[in-house]
């Protein structure tokens, strides 16, 4: 008896032991990711990197251009993304819910969640580039906004889902449509959670390389034409990072740094969101 | 149970046998997929007088509520099958506009339910349904409901807080506000205070009290005492069945049916 309570507790000594190394294995990775990022973004970090345009080799220059390009891609994507998410979410949701077609739509979107995604920069490619013989933003606009449409409908579903049955009925039973009571009963009892889906959608997309290679390219020149090829960081990120010269690689992690801020701010802000403002789905 | 409150409720029961009945319930039968949870009920609701049903859990009091206001349509595999009338007309046909029906015929559930929204737009929901108000309109149809609803004095400087900053028995009174506010000829409750502490409850139920003059009152409760307290009619349910129905005071005092006996004087449920 004795004996066996000793081998469970050494049993369970060496699962804490193991779980531990695990968990800091994977956060040492992380830390050494961040901190090779920082202390080489750092030193590129300056002004002129808001101000001014991808330089030639040799010569200093910005990141501007590719900025840009990235949150116009960016908030295009979401803005073409956004609704076709939340609104095949809200499907599943409150329409589909069990049915077969929703269990269908809800298995096809779990596949392309998880789809590669320099297949879906083939696949723009084909359907986009290829007829309109260039690249554009345009096209990287789209393969950004099929990565975001997935994310959506999960999240939207999700946080759908989690407002409470009796406040549905109630709005029911006032006499309310089913379309009524999504949008003013459902839609803001889940608001903080719907956009917190958002946020990730858009920290998700804008650090996306692949689906851009095929679509947008890249531009080194300050171009606002979204019928032509533009500039934007992670694929600037690859061509600088790759190349021999020294200042395009100074530039290449200063728009990693620049990407990854990005994407940690939209994550606090989204916690931040879920915590704080009000509408959330936490019921008193 | 005073005799004066005995006295009261007999008169309220007379009067049904006079007027004619607000809903009228013959042969209804419910069904949930193959189980049958409602058996052949048979019964009459008076206008401006309190029902209450009681009975142990899953005696099918619920789903009896659920049925006057179709509330059941939003699931699937629910079925009734019988004939429910509330002044005349059938409201199991499938033609019927439930949207409407359940503007005529309210509900108040047993967890307070109040939407994302401040206390003044909770209360305007049903109304801005139903038609198109005058701004003014609203606000006074707003104060009225608030007022029935015993609660103007608490909110009427906090109407443009959220109405989830209130707390639970204010809520539940936001609820039953918000469900006379659209004016609804019969309103259901489905254990209105079975969340709730005492002071709470009891000031649901002096607002109950108040409605009675003006509504059909139908309230669900696991409280005997409460059932006592409010109503003029009660209804025992037991296994789908409805047992025995009749004024309050003979229920609780003179039942008919063993079983109301055994089950008013708590000697199982």
């Amino acid at each position: 008896m004795k004996a066996r309570r000793q081998v469970r507790r050494l049993t369970n000594v060496a699962a804490l032991c193991l779980s531990l190394a695990a968990t800091l294995v994977g956060l040492a990775c992380l830390g050494a990711i961040v901190w090779t990022l920082v202390a080489r973004g750092v030193s590129g970090m300056s002004l002129q990197i808001f101000t001014q345009m991808t330089p030639a080799p040799g010569s200093s220059g910005g990141l501007l251009n590719a900025i840009y390009g990235s949150v116009v891609m960016t908030l295009l994507g979401i803005f073409i993304g956004a609704p076709l998410g939340i609104l095949a979410g809200t499907y599943l949701a409150e329409y589909g819910r069990d049915t077969r077609l929703a269990n269908l739509v809800r298995f096809v979107n779990d596949v392309l969640l998880s789809a590669p995604s320099i297949i879906i920069g083939l696949f723009v490619y084909e359907v986009l580039v290829v007829p309109m013989h260039h690249f554009s933003a345009i096209a990287g606009a789209v393969a950004l906004a099929i990565i975001a449409i997935p994310v959506t409908v999960r999240t939207t579903e999700d946080m759908l889902r989690l407002v409470p049955q009796g406040m549905k009925d109630a709005s029911t039973a006032l006499g309310a449509y089913p379309w009524r009571t999504i949008t003013s009963v459902i839609y803001p009892a889940a608001r903080s959670g719907v956009v917190t889906g958002l946020l990730l959608a858009i920290a998700r997309i804008s650090g996306e390389t692949a689906p851009l290679l095929f679509t947008a390219l890249n531009n080194q020149f300050w171009s606002k034409n979204l019928n032509a090829p533009m500039a934007n960081l992670p694929v600037i990120i690859f061509q600088f990072a790759l190349s021999p010269y020294k200042d395009w690689q100074h530039l290449a992690w200063a728009g990693a740094l620049l990407i990854t801020l990005t994407i940690l701010t939209l994550s606090i802000l989204a916690r931040f969101i879920i915590a704080v403002l009000p509408g959330g789905t936490a019921q008193r | 149970m005073n005799a004066q409150r005995v006295a009261a409720s007999e008169v309220a029961h007379d009067a049904t046998q006079v007027l004619p009945p607000k809903f009228d319930v013959r042969q209804l039968n419910f069904y949930y997929g193959n189980t049958r949870a409602l058996i052949d009920i048979n019964l009459k609701l008076a206008d401006h007088s309190i029902t209450a049903f009681i009975g142990p859990s899953g005696c099918g009091k619920s789903t009896l509520l659920r049925v006057f206001n179709r509330m059941y349509a939003l699931y699937r595999g629910h079925r009734a099958t019988g004939d429910v009338r509330l002044d005349g007309q059938s409201i199991l046909a499938p033609d019927v506009d439930v949207a409407a029906l359940r503007y005529r015929v309210g509900m108040v559930f047993q967890k307070p339910t109040p939407f994302p929204l401040t206390i003044f737009e909770n209360v305007a929901f049903g109304l801005r349904l139903a038609q198109r108000n005058s701004r003014a309109q609203l606000a006074e149809r707003v104060e009225m409901a608030l007022h029935d609803a015993a609660m103007w004095e608490e909110v009427k400087d906090k109407l443009r807080h959220d109405a989830r900053s209130l707390s639970g028995g204010q809520q539940q009174r936001l609820c039953i506000a918000r469900t006379i506010a659209v004016q609804p000829e019969v309103i259901l409750l489905d254990e209105p205070t079975a969340a709730l502490d005492p002071i709470s409850t009891l000031r649901i139920e002096e607002l109950l009290q108040s409605l009675r003059e003006r509504y059909c009152v139908v309230i669900v409760t696991h409280n005997l005492q409460q059932a006592a307290r409010v109503s003029n009619v009660t209804g025992f349910m037991y296994m789908g069945e409805l047992v025995e129905i009749g004024p309050t005071g003979q229920i609780f005092t003179a039942p008919k049916h063993r079983r109301t006996d055994d089950y008013v004087t708590g000697r199982f449920g």
